[in-house]
């Protein structure tokens, strides 16, 4: 079982009131809260340990290099990757994304190649792809979903196939919550030498995950969704792919030489660390591993799939109300609509009663175009949730259907 | 602290449950689009014109309570208005969504049951969007336009 009053306890946020309301919070897909931990990692690092690292002989320098390196290393158990080099440190995955999309994809597309995604991609792991394609002349193709959320997985043995260089992949689905079968794909994709990524923003925050088993060449993720910072974010890819890929931005630490004749790039990962880093950031991030890396995985699990069941029970005895996605072994995450209630009034309405839930189309048009919605709500759970919190979720879903239903 | 009552308000709800002149007129003299990227919202302005004035107006979209509710009002409060009437109105509506601080409307009518919105900035542009749009369909740039 998991003290969730003690994690409680451990989040400052926690005990805001919000419109004179204890906070419900309900939104930690889109930013998951901070436990102290973290908060103090990042001031503990300004108030004794601040300078610019990589450079300078003097201590602080070294005590902030050492601090930044020991994040990434930390990084490393945590993805279970083979070496530090394999951890480029970047601002989030949307960041990561862009760099493989543009380093690897400008030297290794070409016309009559196909960059495989899914219908569930969040626009971060779909922009990208349409920009690299549009560059280089490749071409994207989409793998179907049911009306359940869950990928076609006949549609993709099809697709998949000698023209296939890219296949990349949610592995969760932020709107929907569908928990994709990664490491079969990604399997089926190495047995044809295509190229993978997979987007862990929705991964990592529900449990550790093992790169190496995985497979995977790429895998992003972002900190703040993982109890960490916003503004740090990790992209681990495989030596051997990270070895043949251009550098992406030019600027301090990502050279060993420069002159006007030409310049030498750095090893790797600094190759793809141009400029000053955010050093607090992977501080932060380290302490949110750290956190996060105590907690007993096997009861964080239980934990959210309590909560899930809860609100999946309590939500359809509320009338008119219809789940979005219902993926078997979904993450903890509920997509719904009500009838005649726009999702923007509910977001309005369960604020004055202190629940945050999320409100629009989750960066994820074309699910909400897949589903003929505009928006729906979104209400995630974490480690610090509650069913006392979900049943104040049905509350205020009850104040909104009395007041426009 | 603003009561949410404040904002949906029973005129609000009344016109968001039964909009007033909803639809499309065809023909038309002047139509346009509206979306709002953020939240989804979508919205069809069509005139039928008189010279100088608004005979009719019809709208159609897909909105939250205050974006639909607005639109119904805006379409009673400018039936038979002329063009400058129309944007002087605009200005007022404008002042009263954005301005927190400012003093509240006189003479806006039942447009003034939207006041409320002002305590709430992320909803101004669902109030707005209906105005930005009739806006274009007038101009007669018979377009798509955005509230980003």
């Amino acid at each position: 079982m998991l003290d969730v009053a003690k994690i409680r306890a451990e989040f400052p946020i926690l005990s805001r009131k919000i419109r004179g309301r204890p906070l419900v919070y309900l939104d930690s897909a889109a930013s998951a809260q901070r436990p102290r931990a973290v908060i103090d990692a990042i001031s503990g690092y300004y108030e004794q340990h601040h300078s610019n690292v990589h450079r300078g002989v003097h201590t602080l320098s070294q005590e902030a290099t050492d601090l930044f390196e020991g994040a990434r290393e930390k990084v490393r158990r945590f993805l279970h990757a083979a070496s530090t080099r394999e951890v480029v440190f970047v601002r989030g995955t949307t960041e990561a994304i862009n760099l493989v999309a543009q380093s690897w994809g400008s030297s290794q597309l070409g016309p009559g190649d196909e960059v495989l995604i899914t219908w569930l991609e969040h626009h971060a792991n779909i922009v990208p792809w349409q920009q690299a394609c549009a560059r280089t002349g490749a071409t994207l193709r989409v793998i179907p979903i049911d009306r359940q959320g869950v990928v076609d997985q006949q549609a993709f043995r099809e697709m998949l196939g000698p023209r296939t260089r890219m296949l990349a992949i949610s592995h969760v689905s932020n709107a929907l919550g569908t928990v994709l079968p990664v490491r079969e794909m990604v399997a089926a994709a190495r047995e044809l030498g295509v190229t993978t990524l997979v987007d862990g923003a929705q991964g990592v925050p529900h449990g550790p995950v093992d790169v190496q088993a995985l497979g995977c060449d790429f895998y992003c993720f972002s900190g703040h969704k993982l109890y960490g910072p916003t503004g740090i974010g990790v992209l681990y890819a495989r030596e051997a792919v990270l070895a043949q890929m251009p550098p992406w931005q030019g600027g301090g630490d990502m050279i060993l030489n420069v002159s006007f004749e030409g310049t030498t790039y750095n090893e790797l990962p600094y190759r793809f660390e141009a400029g000053t880093p955010n050093i607090a950031g992977a501080v932060g991030l380290g302490a949110a591993i750290d956190w996060f890396g105590a907690l007993d995985h096997a009861a964080v699990a239980g934990h959210e799939a309590t909560l899930l069941a809860h609100a999946t029970e309590r939500l359809q005895q509320v009338p008119g109300l219809s789940l979005v996605g219902t993926a078997p072994g979904k993450a903890s995450v509920v997509s719904f609509t009500i009838d005649g209630i726009h999702p923007h009034d509910l977001g309005t309405i369960l604020d004055s009663e202190g629940v945050a839930i999320r409100t629009g189309h989750h960066c994820a048009m074309p699910v909400m175009k897949f589903f003929d919605l505009p928006a729906t709500a979104r209400a995630s759970f974490a480690v610090y949730n509650t069913t006392t919190e979900v049943d104040a979720l049905v509350d205020a879903l009850g104040v909104a259907r009395e007041m426009l239903g | 602290m603003m009561e949410l009552r404040d904002l949906y308000r029973d005129v609000i709800v009344d016109h968001n449950r039964n909009p007033r002149n909803a639809g499309r007129l065809d023909p038309a003299d002047h139509e346009a689009h509206g979306d709002n990227p953020l939240c989804g919202d979508q919205l069809d302005i069509t005139l039928q014109m008189e010279g100088d004035i608004i005979r009719d107006i019809r709208h159609q979209g897909k909105g939250c309570a205050i974006s639909t509710a607005s639109a119904s009002l805006m379409s009673e409060a400018v039936k038979g208005k002329s063009r400058q009437e129309v944007e002087s109105l605009f200005e007022q509506v404008h002042a009263m969504l954005t301005q927190a601080n400012g003093p509240m409307p006189t003479g806006l009518g039942k447009l003034a049951a939207l006041a409320g919105v002002r305590e709430f900035p992320a909803r101004v542009k669902c109030a707005s969007l209906c105005w930005h749009t009739l806006n274009a369909a007038l101009a007669g740039r018979g377009r798509t336009i955005s509230t980003e």
